[in-house]
């Protein structure tokens, strides 16, 4: 028998494999056109931006866009003594340019970030050089100021040379590049953003921790309450969920405060003095609490969304088959919500370690995250490199802990309300 | 939940214990906020309970800061109220449409790359809002869109999308196609049968996606502060500022309305989650 007798013929005389896979083309970019405006949407708003964040926190063209005559006079000299007369000489006509174009600052500010002091020799700089004389700047340039004739001064502008730089990473790590480019840390106290992602993890974790606790008993009330009972206590679930965030985290702000309602009632429990009130808010209390309150809906409705499902019959057969409740719990019960335990711990880990409205504004210097810090960069240093540099290193924390998520419980088994 | 008669009393006292911790948690997620109710009443410019409240005295009470936030002189809540609700609703019809149309897409069997392409869409709700906020403001500063509502309309189309995504990729995992192919074998053109089957069928999870885009909309705050200018503030951030600098009784009059808001959308959603689950054939 020949192959051609085989193949299926549609009406049409076409093959019916080729027909199908036709048909199956035609469905698939159909199913892909409608898929498609949002999706190119997104990618042009949100992650190519998100791409040029990561572009923003390597980027390093100013300084060498400023110099880039002192560079390329620079790259055959090997930074172990002072340079040649050709350095300086290009070093001054790039500064030349700079002065006109008023640029000088952004320079001296540039560098002071390689090396503390390039600020005031900057300035000399440019007043002595208007009285400079052609020739021989190298002579001229070092009778400014004597940093001028230090070699790791010119060893640290070299450093600036390429256009990418890992500086932004580094120091959101607090660590720099020393003189003789190994990485090393600050000072001891000058550490803070460590201590700031520590305290992010941390506050993250412990609010994990304490929304489990608050949500397994009643996300259990809930999925085993009849119907009519349960329905009313979701409300309590369910209300704070759908209220604005900052208006639940004002009314922390009214509870906590020192003259707040919480403390009023300690004092007139008699647990503490009138006088002797706790600070609740503006420290890590605050934002524990408040953090707690704000994504234990989010604990909740995974849980219960789980628990409803598994049969009450189960903890009876447990029972009746000689186990305590405990241990009909323990052993029948607790292991089928376990993937709503993930759901709900990696749901609130990943919103907590974001946080930014609630710390910022109940958790004062001592609760505040990780997110503030990169406000603040944005919004008051307008050092935007380091901003998206921290962002970057937060996203890649948060997207191991989504493919986690997603290997555990499915992107697409999420459920909302 | 009642115990059955022979149950052993230590398990009935840890039964009380359970219900009891129940009880705590159910009170420390909804008491605070009705702490705002009575004290966006107060007579006083104190931010707790006056001594006249205490003793529920009704001079102590004052309807002062709601007349503050409507006629208030030096108070934006006017304009940014109307701001709110316009950037709102814009966005929502923006995620709305966007995400249906995507979802409908999605829950096609013949959808490549699915995992993928959902994962991406899905992800300004999973990216912690703070780099949204950072990646969203630089597109829109290069586009020219900063500090205008345009700007902000997309921002929260952008965040706004995944949860349309959601609820209508699940209101549609229990569609049964066939009746799209019975339109489809009658005469009807695509677009003819979405209109008039698929789309009255679906709307519940459209409707309840929309509400979510609309709330993610209506609260959001992080974006809005990167973005907005003083002609573009909105509700949350006139709360955020009002926060930071000084606690207005004024700040709770427009908490309080906000949750009789957020009130009236719970009910409507609720209803609403019933509904399509009816529906579905999901019966609980």
């Amino acid at each position: 028998m020949s192959s051609e007798t085989k193949q299926i013929l549609t009406t049409d005389g076409i093959p019916l494999e080729v027909s199908l896979k036709k048909a199956e083309r035609k469905n698939k970019i159909k199913a892909f056109l409608l898929v498609a405006p949002l999706l190119l949407f997104l990618i042009i708003t949100y992650v190519f931006p998100i791409g040029d964040m990561l572009l923003r926190s390597v980027d390093d063209k100013m300084v060498t866009q400023m110099l880039p005559k002192t560079f390329k006079a620079m790259e055959n000299w090997d930074g172990q003594e002072l340079p040649e007369e050709e350095v300086f000489a290009a070093f001054h006509e790039d500064f030349l340019k700079l002065v006109e174009e008023k640029r000088e600052g952004k320079l001296s500010t540039q560098l002071n970030y390689t090396k503390n002091g390039f600020k005031s020799i900057i300035k000399k700089l440019r007043r002595a050089s208007k009285k400079f004389e052609e020739g021989n700047y190298k002579e001229q340039i070092m009778s400014v100021h004597k940093r001028w004739a230090d070699v790791e001064y010119w060893r640290a502008i070299k450093r600036r040379a390429p256009e990418v730089t890992s500086q932004k990473y580094l120091k959101a790590m607090d660590m720099y590049k020393n003189e003789d480019g190994n990485i090393v840390s600050v000072e001891e106290d000058r550490r803070i953003h460590r201590v700031l992602w520590l305290r992010t993890l941390e506050i993250a974790f412990f609010v994990t921790v304490f929304c489990f606790l608050m949500a397994y008993p009643i996300a259990h009330l809930l999925a085993t309450l009849p119907m009519k009972y349960s329905n009313l206590l979701m409300i309590c679930v369910l209300l704070p969920f759908w209220t604005s965030l900052l208006v639940r985290t004002a009314s922390w702000m009214i509870l906590l405060q020192q003259q707040g309602v919480v403390n009023d009632f300690f004092v007139w429990t008699g647990l503490v003095a009138d006088d002797n009130r706790p600070e609740m808010m503006y420290n890590k209390t605050g934002s524990y609490v408040a953090m707690t309150q704000i994504l234990l809906p989010f604990m909740v409705l995974p849980l219960y969304s789980v628990m409803k499902t598994i049969s009450p019959s189960l903890m009876r057969a447990g029972k009746s088959l000689g186990g305590t409740p405990f241990v009909a719990f323990w052993k029948v019960y607790f292991p089928l919500t376990i993937p709503g335990i993930g759901a709900g711990c990696l749901l609130v880990f990943i919103l907590a370690i974001g946080y930014y409205i609630t710390p910022a504004l109940v958790g004062g210097a001592s609760g505040t995250l990780i997110s503030n810090q990169i406000a603040f960069h944005m919004k008051s240093t307008l050092d935007w490199s380091f901003a998206s540099a921290m962002g970057l290193m937060l996203l890649s924390g948060v997207l191991v802990i989504y493919w986690l998520y997603n290997k555990i419980v499915g992107i697409d088994n999420i459920k909302l309300g | 939940m009642a115990l059955p008669k022979y149950t052993e009393p230590h398990y009935r006292i840890w039964h009380y214990v359970y219900l009891t911790i129940c009880g705590a948690v159910f009170f420390f997620l909804i008491a605070p906020l009705f702490v705002i109710f009575p004290l966006s009443f107060n007579a006083e410019e104190f931010l707790s309970f006056s001594e006249g409240m205490k003793r529920l005295d009704p001079d102590a009470f004052s309807l002062r800061w709601y007349k503050d936030m409507i006629y208030g002189t030096k108070n934006p809540w006017g304009l940014a109220a109307k701001n709110s609700f316009i950037i709102a609703i814009f966005a929502t019809i923006g995620s709305v449409i966007l995400g249906t149309v995507a979802a409908l897409g999605l829950s096609s069997r013949h959808m490549p790359y699915k995992g993928l392409i959902m994962a991406v869409l899905i992800s300004p709700m999973i990216v912690p809002l703070i780099i949204s906020g950072v990646a969203i403001f630089f597109f829109m500063a290069k586009a020219g869109l900063a500090a205008t509502h345009t700007g902000i309309v997309l921002a929260h189309i952008i965040l706004g999308t995944p949860f349309v995504v959601i609820t209508v990729t699940a209101t549609l995992s229990g569609f049964d196609h066939s009746v799209t192919r019975a339109a489809a074998s009658l005469g009807s053109d695509p677009v003819n049968t979405f209109m008039k089957i698929t789309l009255p069928l679906i709307l519940p999870g459209v409707i309840s996606g929309g509400l979510f885009a609309f709330v993610t909309s209506f609260d959001e705050v992080v974006v809005v502060l990167f973005l907005a200018g003083l002609e573009n503030t909105t509700i949350p951030i006139q709360m955020w500022t009002g926060l930071r600098e000084q606690l207005s009784p004024t700040i709770l009059a427009v908490a309080t309305c906000l949750i009789i808001l957020s009130t009236l959308i719970l009910v409507t959603a609720e209803l609403l989650r019933r509904r399509s689950e009816r529906l579905r054939g999901i019966n609980r």
